[in-house]
């Protein structure tokens, strides 16, 4: 290949990242600007939330109480080194609030609901519903993407909240009934280090993560590329960019809150 | 009758996760529901070494109050404590800045006098202590003069 050419394939490929960004920014824009200036479809957000949030309630129980346990397990670890195991109660309460609560969950909900939802999205496409839909003068976003994003915005801090809360009770059994701390110590040194802030933070990250998942979700499955493989394709590349969003999303919003 | 059935348990969700926010906010975390109940004092220390607004107030190690607000005044520190309503401080009580355990936090303890006449909202504690400053005890120490 000539010189020319290599320059040239670098400017092309750049040039279509760049619009698939857009692309994905546009089509934000474009659901939020459905979601504030028409009616909200109640009954439909309804459904989304129980498909988002009550199907997922078991699943994020199970691993919040398993995350709280092991989470105890390596701190007491840690703190026994030099003899602060007093703290147990409050490092397990303050990472789950501030970190895993919100992260984990939303990963969770990414594997059980989003993939679920770029593949339905992505269905409908392919048998040219949404098609049928813009012909009958039905909005498409206002019917299917924005109960969505609504619904996991309601839905993940309260799966959060769930995670965090069995995740300290889960801290509590390894912590008290395994490890032999008293009770006292576990919950009465919480209140010394938790404040209001850190259970706000912990809010902000699951609602900004039920947008990134709903609004990722959404898109691969709304744009999906034709067949059963292009739909395949697309909730695959749904749960991976939602869930390195999410990594990376958290990063920056614990950095302007710390 | 299954439309019923969602709209249950979509609420029973959403209530589920209120009351497990209200529960960790209010159990776990430091939050007063109703705001502070209980009525001000102010202290003047010289220096408070680290205290910070939020902290405890303690009297025979129980919690009564907690630290409002911490201000400059006349090149010290003023501290406004919101102590319980069913506490009464004497006039002459102590309040002094320790620390809990070696690394923990500080916070103020009241240390109450012998005397009949209580202090009134707004009043303030006369009687301060700062915290102990390691690093001028070392001092001393070294220097002779202790």
């Amino acid at each position: 290949m000539k010189p020319a050419g290599v320059v040239r394939a670098i400017g092309r490929t750049t040039i279509r990242n760049i619009a698939c960004l857009g692309h994905y920014g546009l089509f934000l824009l474009t659901s939020l600007f459905w979601l504030f200036t028409s009616p909200l479809k109640i009954r439909r957000i309804i459904e989304q939330i129980s498909f988002i949030g009550v199907k997922s309630t078991i699943i994020v129980l199970l691993t919040g109480a398993f995350t709280g346990m092991v989470l105890a397990l390596q701190a007491f670890y840690a703190l026994n080194k030099f003899g602060g195991e007093s703290l147990l109660g409050p490092t397990v309460a303050l990472a789950l609030i501030r970190e895993l609560g919100p992260v984990v969950s939303a990963l969770m909900v990414t594997g059980r609901a989003g993939s679920a939802l770029a593949s339905e999205i992505g269905i409908m496409r392919i048998t040219e519903q949404i098609d049928a839909m813009e012909i009958m003068a039905v909005n498409p976003y206002r019917y299917i993407i924005v109960p969505n994003i609504v619904a996991a915005i309601i839905a993940f801090p309260v799966l959060g909240a769930f995670f965090s809360l069995i995740g300290i009770w889960g801290g509590y059994v390894v912590g008290v009934e395994i490890l032999g701390l008293s009770a006292g110590t576990y919950f009465g040194e919480m209140t010394n280090y938790l404040d209001m802030q850190d259970i706000r933070m912990g809010i902000y990250k699951s609602l900004s993560f039920g947008l990134i998942v709903s609004w990722i979700c959404c898109y691969k499955g709304y744009f999906t590329s034709y067949g059963a493989k292009g739909v395949g394709n697309a909730t695959t590349q749904a749960v991976v960019v939602s869930s390195v969003l999410i990594l990376i999303w958290d990063y920056f919003v614990t950095s302007i809150f710390v | 009758m299954r439309q019923a059935g969602l709209e249950f348990a979509v609420g029973m969700f959403i209530i589920a996760g209120i009351l497990s926010l209200g529960y960790i906010s209010t159990k776990y975390a430091k939050m007063e529901v109703f705001g502070q109940t209980g009525y001000q004092l102010t202290a003047i220390f010289p220096n408070i070494g680290g205290l910070k607004k939020g902290a405890q107030v303690e009297i025979a190690g129980v919690q009564i109050g907690r630290v409002k607000d911490i201000t400059l005044d006349n090149y010290r520190a003023r501290v406004v404590l919101t102590i319980q309503n069913t506490v009464k401080i004497p006039d002459d009580a102590i309040a002094r800045i320790k620390t809990k355990g070696l690394l923990g936090e500080k916070y103020i303890d009241i240390v109450p006098g012998g005397s009949d006449i209580a202090l009134e909202k707004n009043e303030s504690i006369r009687e301060t202590q700062p915290p102990v400053d390691i690093e001028d005890l070392i001092s001393k120490f070294v220097f002779g003069k202790l």
